[in-house]
């Protein structure tokens, strides 16, 4: 993977000799998700242009997870590629943008793939078929071969920026357990993956229980529970070497649901003493350690909001779980759940506006959106176990576990629009539980 | 040659028995020769053997059931743990991990709290009747380990639970 990002930082931004065209707030090509797309756009992916020997097969499967990128988002809808009149045979010739207009592609995507040397570029232009226009500018990418399909999102990113104003999530991994076996022989590894499942690693080997695996700001430390001293005990990874140690702390003393500040050098994580579980800070260099709550109930779940200022946690301090903001440094928490049921696993949006939480009511689980004072609560799923929300780098996407119910029950992760739309099972090769959607790289 | 197959066959025993609770930690796997104190003409180490982590399992009961989100303990519970109490008073070479479990309708994280408070009851409960905490330990699995996999409350119940899991005397 390593070998992956080094090759990526070589990315290439260029602009062709066509002039840059910035299209204007309101144009005709911009999708405004606030307000909640109810018809998506229709666009057109023709398969890229392989302008080396060996290339065509690689220029259509990058076009096909661009596609696949953008329809997934609810947001676009794909004209087919049997209802195109013109091919692109050539990445620099012309638009004929009558024929797209004609099978009403608002957008058109080209773009070309060569390979020399152990190495792939990846090109691409967004076109606004009904302006005539280039739609910002042409831009190329390259890498390593196996790195295909992450250039593939990175184009998918740009064109879904360009047309929605918003920075993209498809160039993301996630990192959650993975799961096997019956409910009461359930075997747990870490594992990573790209956002739509595909290349998924194991981080860990399955021999001691794993839980709620976090990703740090940057994607390149995991935070996570694992079993194997024989406790519940707070680990940390490095993603790179796959080299894990346990953080300091006390001996047969459980600690479990850690959360990277922003800065990544503080954790926060619950500690149990007694029958009572507190929130710790912990600085992971020094492994000075804070107590941040002292309340007799359990508090546990902590998450910092983006600007690392304030942690959103639960508590049962008023008799069930509810949702609490505190400073980070600790002291007087306020509530912020009010509704019915009970309210756990809040998790702050990277855009700070919002939390995410899992709402148990009436014998069914959501997964719910709140504003950071409580207010505009909305609930996003229903089943018999939905849990664990985590934010797309965007903030417009969350990413949960379904448990199914009875003997047979099993976990999986799905994604849902902050909006409640676009519920997607994310493929995965076994049960999947815990995601923890890591930044966009 | 002999005293190996009697000592396979009890280990198979134990297997067994030990199946309704396979995920207790490895370090704990109970030794076989620390199994003293036999009557005439009882398998050291079997069900049968009173002064056996078997027979602590199923003769004075293991395990404590807990009432939906609480951790508090029933009359039938203390009844159950003052049969541990008395066990483990005999059998002082004897430690004992507790470990505390939650049914499935719960979030993760407070899953392993709860479980660790019923784990924490039965832990005060043993200590304050004598029980030395140095011989003590707890540990919560949360939601993690069912022995029970339907989701009806038939299942429920049997899986808010605590489990008193009986190793051998480790010194310190």
């Amino acid at each position: 993977m390593k070998q992956i990002v080094a090759s990526l930082l070589a990315v290439l931004v260029w602009a062709f000799s066509t002039p840059a065209m910035v299209l204007a707030q309101g144009g005709p090509l911009r999708i405004e998700i606030t307000e909640g797309v109810v018809e998506p756009l229709p666009y057109a992916v023709p398969d890229f242009v392989g302008e080396s020997s060996g290339a065509q097969q690689l220029a259509q499967q990058i076009a096909r997870v661009v596609a696949d990128d953008l329809t997934g988002t609810g947001l676009f809808r794909e004209v087919p590629r049997e209802a195109h009149i013109s091919q692109i045979t050539s990445f620099g010739s012309p638009v004929q943008f009558a024929d797209w207009k004609a099978i009403n592609a608002q957008a058109l995507v080209t773009g070309a793939v060569s390979s020399e040397g152990g190495r792939i570029v990846v090109k691409f232009r967004v076109w606004d078929v009904f302006a005539g226009t280039e739609l910002g500018q042409g831009m190329q990418f390259a890498g390593t071969p196996d790195g295909w399909r992450r250039m593939a999102h990175k184009v998918a990113d740009q064109v879904y920026s360009r047309i929605t104003g918003e920075s993209g999530y498809f160039d993301s991994r996630v990192v959650f357990v993975s799961e096997s076996g019956p409910k009461d022989q359930r075997a747990k590894r870490l594992a990573v993956m790209d956002y739509d499942g595909a290349n998924v690693q194991y981080l860990t080997g399955g021999n001691a229980l794993v839980l709620a695996p976090r990703f740090s700001e940057n994607g390149e430390r995991v935070l996570y529970t694992s079993y194997e001293t024989g406790m519940p005990r707070v680990h940390v990874l490095e993603v790179g070497t796959v080299q894990s140690r346990i953080l300091q702390g006390q001996d047969g003393v459980m600690s479990f649901a850690p959360r990277f500040a922003p800065n990544g050098q503080t954790v926060v994580y619950s500690l149990t003493q007694g029958s009572n579980t507190d929130i710790w800070a912990m600085d992971i260099g020094s492994g000075g350690t804070r107590q941040l709550t002292s309340a007799p109930s359990i508090e546990t779940a902590p998450s910092y909001s983006p600007d690392g200022s304030q942690i959103v946690f639960e508590s049962d301090r008023s008799g069930t779980q509810q949702l609490y903001v505190m400073s980070a440094s600790g002291g007087e928490a306020r509530r912020i759940s009010f509704g019915q049921g009970r309210y756990s696993t809040p998790v702050w949006s990277p855009r700070g506006d919002m939390i995410a939480f899992t709402k148990q009511n009436a014998g069914r689980f959501h997964i719910g959106v709140m504003r950071t004072d409580g207010a505009e609560e909305r609930l996003l799923t229903a089943s018999f176990l939905d849990e664990g929300p985590t934010w797309a780098p965007n903030g417009r996407v969350i990413m949960f576990a379904r448990e199914t119910q009875g003997a047979q029950g099993s976990s999986s992760l799905y994604t849902v629009d902050i909006s409640g739309r676009n519920l997607k099972r994310v493929r995965t090769p076994e049960g999947a539980s815990d995601p923890s959607w890591g930044p966009l790289q | 040659m002999r005293l190996t197959a009697k000592l396979t066959m009890l280990m198979a025993v134990l297997a067994v028995s030990a199946c309704t609770n396979a995920n207790r930690f490895d370090n704990d796997a109970v030794d076989l020769n620390a199994a003293t104190g036999s009557a005439g003409g009882i398998l050291p180490g079997s069900a049968n053997d009173p002064s056996s982590p078997a027979y602590f399992q199923q003769t004075v009961g293991d395990r404590v059931l807990f009432a939906v989100d609480q951790s508090t303990l029933s009359p039938e519970a203390r009844s159950t743990l003052d049969g541990q109490v008395q066990w483990l008073r005999t059998n002082s070479d004897y430690n004992a991990v507790i470990e505390g479990h939650a049914d499935e309708q719960g979030t993760r994280a407070y899953n392993l709290a709860l479980g660790a408070r019923r784990a924490n009851s039965v832990m005060e409960y043993l200590v304050a009747q004598g029980i030395p905490s140095s011989r003590l330990r707890f540990v919560s699995y949360g939601k993690e380990r069912p022995i029970e996999i339907c989701s009806e409350e038939s299942c429920y119940t049997k899986n808010r639970r605590a489990v008193t899991i009986i190793s051998a005397g480790l010194t310190g």
